[in-house]
């Protein structure tokens, strides 16, 4: 892929550049690149040297057959697969820095603080999590309070735009009060949503979001989703073809923990390069 | 879900079991009502004598057939906070370490000599508390304590003058309907002698304190056990949830762990408050047995357990009836803690895992 290219590279030739064919190619930027990663419990090694790389504020999806990694996959984005017992990761993942370098960061240095890693990639599960202690408020200013925000009227702020970002305010500005277990699934995980976006992320992980509900709380996901294009850099993981179809640009197939094919969305479902990926999407098997 | 099957008229099998069924269910009713009917007919005379007054009456004296239960129910109430106040944070600690900090192993091998503890009959821990606690609590604890807490000590003077400003306000309207006459200086008067006397005699090792102790450590195993059930009861998605936020391990143990098991965790405390408020062994063999209020956590008092334990053998007349009536009141306040329990756990669990 053309992609490739530093991101300071782009910074410095992005406006001035007068040749027209390469300016849109050029003018993105890399958000997140895996290279080589693997990822391991115990000795069954499930995601096998996986190199990819995703544009910046671009939807990206992730399809392939259960139990072929990838959860394991995107897990390992934020550094949480290590989280579990007898689990192991190799390889790097480089993000955009923040700071004055505006560098990329490999969040696998040594040294790299997991739980740094994890307040600018939000994640969101395929079972929706709220925290069943805490308010529908409290539940998206979570992730402000453990970033130690305590003005109440920055946390209002943040937590009606997330849940306005998240379409959800509506139906809850008369019960911010409410446990946030007392919410539809649906909401719940458009609450998991407005949780993860309170604190301003660089990416989003969504690990099959929608497969735990009913078909209008997943067109409304799929909705947030599109809208969020360009403003976050989301990947998504989702084993329904049609909605990575409609709403990612770039697809990446992954079978028994390796990557088979990645490209343009519309690329992969109309023209795949392997036989592999063409047996899956036209439902050969998976 | 509760569904309810229907018991077939015709079948002789089922109608037996429904029988046997119906039998136990109104057995247990019977059994409790009958409990507090045996206990109100023993107390009877008691309960003519004195009336409400009885548990305001703070002398017990055979001899001169004044009875006056006030020093037991502080005894009860006083050992029992003592008991969770130590036992609560110590059991939930140790149930966070055991389920979440932990390696697997060490956390299933120490849950199960926790869970052995449980099973030790209460005497034994009677005859550790006289022969092993206590002489260490009149060595080392007490003169401790009472050189830190004790009389003319900053510690005391804050805690008078805290609980006068704290309890202020409930005289103020005492005052206005007339039940108690105090003002404020009479009030600060006596919460500063109150304060002062907390950690205040001579070490004598047997006493409110001991007891104390000994009650917190044989619930601590339950409460413990109870508290990690609950903890295990919290899906592995709310722990993840907060990781992925970016929450430290202790934070994700903040807001993840404890307010999703808040309500089991008080549950569990409160179940071991039951054991420690009806503990009789025990608490008889350390406590002292001296039918008086006590001024210090260090003097001897006694429970309302330890004093049936203790003179129900030797007594008759108004003397077995008081006594009597101070095991209905301990029915009563168990019942009534059993009952907060309930509330409270269900208070705080509204609206969890709709
Ligand atoms: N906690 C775990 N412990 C051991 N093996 C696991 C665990 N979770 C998943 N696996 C294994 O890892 C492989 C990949 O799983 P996963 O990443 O969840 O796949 P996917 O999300 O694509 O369905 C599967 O073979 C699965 O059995
Ligand atoms: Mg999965």
């Amino acid at each position: 892929m053309a992609l490739d290219v530093s991101p300071e590279f782009n910074q410095k030739t992005g406006m001035g550049n007068l040749d027209g064919q390469n300016l849109e190619v050029e003018q993105k930027q890399i958000a997140l690149e895996t290279q080589k990663l693997s990822a391991w419990f115990g000795d069954h090694h499930v995601v096998k040297e996986i190199s990819l790389s995703v544009e910046k504020n671009d939807v990206f999806a992730l399809i392939g057959p259960s139990g072929c990694g990838k959860s394991t996959f995107i897990r390992c984005l934020n550094r949480l697969h290590e989280e579990g017992e007898g689990a192991r990761v190799s390889g790097d993942v480089l993000i955009q820095g923040i700071g004055k370098s505006g560098g990329r960061e490999n969040i696998y240095r040594s040294g790299v603080d997991p739980v740094s890693v994890r307040r600018r990639i939000g994640m969101v599960f395929q079972k929706p999590n709220p925290f069943p202690g805490l308010s529908i408020f409290e539940n998206v200013a979570s992730g402000l309070r453990l970033a130690q925000v305590v003005r109440r009227s920055v946390l209002e702020e943040v937590v009606e735009t997330s849940l306005k970002q998240a379409a959800l305010w509506d139906e809850v500005k008369d019960k911010l009060k409410k446990p946030g277990t007392s919410l539809s699934g649906g909401q719940q995980q458009r609450l998991c949503i407005a949780r993860a976006l309170a604190v301003r992320p660089q990416i989003l992980l969504m690990d099959e979001p929608t497969s735990a509900l009913d078909p209008i709380s997943t067109a409304r996901i799929e909705e947030l989703v599109m809208k969020l294009r360009g403003e976050v850099t989301v990947m998504i993981v989702t084993h329904n073809m049609q909605q990575a179809a409609r709403i990612s640009s770039q697809t990446a197939f992954f079978l028994m923990g390796e990557l088979v094919e990645v490209g343009p969305t519309n690329r992969i479902f109309t023209k795949p390069k392997e036989s592999k990926t063409e047996q899956y999407i036209t439902g050969r098997f998976g | 879900m509760n569904i309810k099957g229907r018991i077939a008229p015709g079948n002789l099998g089922d109608r037996t079991f429904g029988f046997i069924l119906r039998f136990f269910s109104w057995a247990t009713i019977a059994l409790f009502l009958g409990m507090l009917v045996f206990l109100a007919q023993l107390s009877w005379e008691a309960i003519q004598t004195y009336g409400p007054k009885f548990w305001a009456g703070t002398d017990w004296n055979p001899p001169m057939e004044e009875f006056g239960a006030a020093p037991f129910i502080v005894g009860t109430l006083a050992s029992s906070l003592i008991a969770v106040l130590i036992a609560a944070p110590v059991s939930v600690g140790t149930a966070v370490f055991l389920r979440e900090i932990a390696p697997r192993q060490l956390s299933s091998f120490v849950a199960f000599l926790v869970e052995l503890l449980a099973a030790i009959p209460s005497v034994v821990y009677g005859l550790w508390g006289v022969f092993v606690l206590a002489p260490v609590m009149r060595d080392q604890v007490q003169p401790f304590l009472a050189e830190w807490f004790g009389p003319e000590t900053y510690f005391a003077s804050a805690l008078g003058h805290l609980a006068t400003a704290f309890i202020y306000p409930f005289s103020l309207i005492g005052n206005l309907f007339g039940v108690w006459q105090i003002s404020l200086s009479e009030l600060s008067v006596k919460m500063m002698a109150i304060a002062h006397g907390l950690f205040d005699g001579p070490p004598l090792g047997l006493g409110l304190l001991t007891s104390g102790v000994v009650l917190a450590i044989m619930i601590i195993p339950t409460v413990t056990a109870l508290s990690r059930e609950v903890l295990m009861t919290v899906p592995d998605s709310v722990r993840e949830g907060a990781l992925g936020l970016g929450a430290t391990r202790w934070e994700m143990i903040r807001i993840a762990l404890l307010r999703t098991a808040r309500a089991g965790l008080v549950g569990s405390v409160i179940l071991g408050l039951g054991r420690a408020i009806g503990e009789t062994m025990a608490v008889t063999m350390v406590i002292g047995n001296r039918n008086v209020i006590p001024n210090s956590l260090f003097e001897p008092a006694q429970t309302m357990a330890s004093v049936i334990a203790n003179e129900y053998n030797e007594s008759d007349g108004l003397h077995l009836s008081s006594l009597a009536f101070v095991g209905l009141s301990l029915f009563l306040i168990a019942l009534f803690v059993n009952l907060f329990a309930r509330l409270l756990v269900r208070y705080l669990e509204r609206g969890r895992y709709a």
